[in-house]
């Protein structure tokens, strides 16, 4: 049988997904196609099918694992009914997100040049059109058709030698492809980069240090500048209304030892709002002046609408790694409003700019000095969620304090620039607690104790959900009262956002535990 | 044969006796387990000399075969998309003259691993015929001509149809004059990997 059908194909791929979808994500709650699901960073999903009453009927629909047994901590998209997802030590893959059966691989090499801090880790893919963009653990951009794995373009953002890595996903925008870098322990310079969708060439660059002479430049003493890191680890989001693309930024180097660096180092530990058309800043907000406790500010910020003092304020909320909470006016950049969300000895308070008021003696010392919260920080990476539903901020917390050391720091290129480190408390037994807070003040309205500290994200659905993990386990609250109402024991830790789709008409949840992507409905 | 003196993967020779001795993951080259340390270095040895060979020059025109792939063989519709066919590019570098002839006269001869061709009849009705992408003992995931994955259960298929040894490439025999196909081949033959 000759099959004329495949002599005038129509041209219509299984998946296709212009701008407009992604802007639009709330039309389509069954598809999640970006790496917060929409714009916003809110990590919600209106979907509703599995919900307070049935949850506890979740169970293990497929799993997808990976070959090696670093964690996987990709948060998949999933588009048109095949999910993407990202693997260690340096895979993209697309699988049937109805069945988890494998579509296609790519896999890419990794020489023996590449560094890293912390792991070939990865936290997955952005989508345009039909086509997938990665950051590789070696620095490259690659655009990948969608549909078959085929590589579209492949472009150096930076040199893995000297410590760049790509560990984010990246974020598409209009016709860019937003992204990016890690290397923050490296003493490199950091950036976002924005990348031509199509042709894959380089459509701007902000650098997160100001150059000699740029605005911001005197905040760094000497040449240390060039060694500042700021880097841009984690995915940021964008406000159409007001057209800003806004995006945290990581430690100065070196880490704890800031001797070199006097100033408050721009625009290190900071959120920064940029014209996505031509990478331009709009405004900043630095969290930590001068941080020395390797308090990155790279978690995703969150978009949320709130009323202060009787007014509808457009606001950027965040529960900083350095233990604060602060919600921030997205059109001006100014401060709202903060407080502490886990306890913190650094500073007296945040005065009216929101600036952190630094108490004496809370420097790292070579003898080490005791500080809360850890370098790992009240919180990390890893997703806080906003319920349009309740109207909370919900957040991972760590009760965590540490000692500070504070070491000597020689730049050498490619070798870690981090001028000491901390020391475990053992006085304590850290701890964690799922909060959910309000809003525009920070203020607790209730929390969910754990028993160790959980590195992975949290999820809010219209089902009345907050789902989240601790070590190995996965569960589901109840988002207005933050009761339990679900676990499940994945036997491998979780460090990782869980997300939540739609397939023929049927709601899962998907999250990975180690080097296993698990994917759950209700039967 | 060998069409070029230069290996992509094997850039010396100790690579050029690892791909031999491992073969090369994700493609169709198996590792040769069952020879000696000896039989690989030699294996290697002589492959080298395959790539000191002078080339000969394939016959016909490139040019005008790249507008017969766009036109009257209407190869461009399967083979650039890449869903139901594979991407040509680079298959000059791969494939001989005379391997990439065979191919156009006899597509059954050459139906690269990944390629199946299946129908898959729903209880439901309609049926779909394309690429096997994937299937196990319950699922079977299939890519029709325009790119879409129709993912089933098979305890929803009326019937599945797997067309071994059938292409869904068309013979050119007969549609090409022997001129056209000595154009087209060296079109084919002109599709090196970029270096």
């Amino acid at each position: 049988m000759r099959l004329l059908l495949f002599l005038t194909p129509v041209l219509l791929a299984q998946v296709n997904v212009p701008y407009e979808r992604i802007l639009n994500a709330d039309a389509e709650p069954g598809s999640w196609l970006t790496y917060s699901r929409n714009y916003s960073g809110q990590r919600y999903s209106p979907l509703d099918q599995i919900h307070t009453g049935n949850v506890s009927k979740l169970r293990v629909a497929w799993m997808n694992q990976a070959n090696e047994t670093e964690t996987v901590q990709a948060s998949p998209i999933v588009a048109d009914g095949v999910m993407f997802i990202t693997k260690p030590p340096n895979i993209v893959e697309a699988l049937d997100a109805k069945t988890g059966r494998v579509l296609w691989t790519y896999r890419r090499e990794i020489g023996n040049d590449f560094r890293g801090c912390c792991g070939r880790v990865n936290r997955g893919v952005a989508i345009l059109g039909d086509t997938v963009y990665y950051g590789s653990i070696d620095a490259h951009l690659v655009a990948l058709n969608a549909n078959t794995g085929a590589v579209r373009w492949d472009v150096v953002m930076a040199d893995p030698k000297v410590g760049f890595s790509g560990t984010g996903a990246p974020l598409v925008v209009k016709d860019k492809v937003i992204a990016g870098i890690a290397g923050g322990e490296f003493g490199v310079r950091g950036f976002i980069d924005a990348y031509d969708a199509k042709t894959g060439k380089r459509a701007w660059r902000f650098y997160t240090i100001p150059d000699k002479g740029e605005p911001g430049a005197e905040t760094w003493a000497g040449e240390s500048y060039k060694t500042g890191a700021a880097t841009t680890w984690v995915t940021g989001v964008y406000d159409p209304e007001t057209d800003t693309l806004l995006w945290g930024t990581g430690n100065p180097g070196p880490d704890w030892n800031g001797d070199g660096r006097k100033g408050d180092n721009l625009y290190s530990s900071s959120l920064v709002a940029l014209d996505p058309s031509t990478g331009k800043l709009k405004w900043h907000f630095q969290y930590t002046p001068h941080d020395v406790n390797d308090w990155d500010s790279t978690q995703t910020p969150i978009l949320a609408d709130g009323v202060v003092g009787g007014q509808k304020r457009k606001l950027v909320v965040l529960a900083n790694r350095n233990g604060f909470y602060y919600s921030i006016d997205r059109v001006s950049g100014k401060f709202v409003a903060g407080r502490p969300f886990v306890k913190q000895t650094w500073a007296s308070g945040l005065d009216e700019s929101g600036r952190p008021m630094r108490l004496p003696n809370t420097t790292p010392t070579e003898a080490g000095v005791l500080l809360y919260p850890s370098l790992g920080g009240g919180s990390n990476w890893y997703a806080s969620t906003f319920s349009p539903q309740t109207g909370l901020y919900y957040v991972n917390a760590k009760e965590e304090g540490a000692y500070y050391i504070k070491g000597a720091a020689e730049f050498k290129a490619g070798s870690f620039f981090n001028g000491g480190g901390q020391r475990p408390n053992k006085a304590e037994q850290p701890w964690g607690a799922v909060r959910a807070l309000d809003v525009v003040t920070g203020e607790m309205k209730w929390e969910y104790r754990l028993h160790v500290p959980s590195h992975a994200g949290l999820m809010t659905t219209a089902g009345g959900l907050v789902f989240g993990s601790n070590g190995t386990s996965f569960f589901a609250l109840d988002a207005s009262k933050g009761d339990l109402l679900w676990r499940f024991e994945a036997g491998g830790g979780i460090v990782a956002n869980p997300i939540t789709y739609k397939v023929d008409g049927k709601q899962y949840v998907a999250i990975s535990a180690r080097h296993v992507l698990l994917v759950f409905g209700v039967e | 044969m060998l069409t070029k003196p230069r290996l992509a993967r094997a850039a010396d020779d100790a690579a050029l006796v690892r791909v031999i001795e491992h073969g090369i993951s994700g493609t169709e080259m198996p590792g040769a387990h069952s020879m000696s340390e000896r039989d690989i270095r030699q294996t290697a040895a002589y492959v080298r000399t395959l790539g000191r060979v002078a080339i000969k020059p394939v016959p016909g025109n490139a040019a005008r075969g790249a507008e017969l792939y766009r036109t009257k063989g209407g190869c461009a519709g399967c083979h650039d998309a890449g869903f139901t066919a594979p991407a040509l590019q680079g298959v000059g570098s791969r494939r001989s003259a005379v391997y990439l002839r065979e191919a156009l006269l006899t597509p059954e001869s050459a139906v690269p691993d990944g390629y199946l061709l299946v129908t898959a009849v729903p209880r439901s009705g309609g049926n779909v015929t394309g690429v096997r992408v994937n299937e196990d003992s319950f699922s079977i995931q299939v890519r029709d001509a325009s790119g879409k994955v129709h993912s089933y259960w098979k305890s929803e298929l009326a019937e599945l149809r797997k067309q071994r040894g059938v292409s869904p490439m068309p013979s050119y025999r007969g549609t090409f004059s022997e001129d056209e196909l000595t154009d087209v081949v060296a079109y084919l033959a002109s599709l090196k990997d970029s270096e």
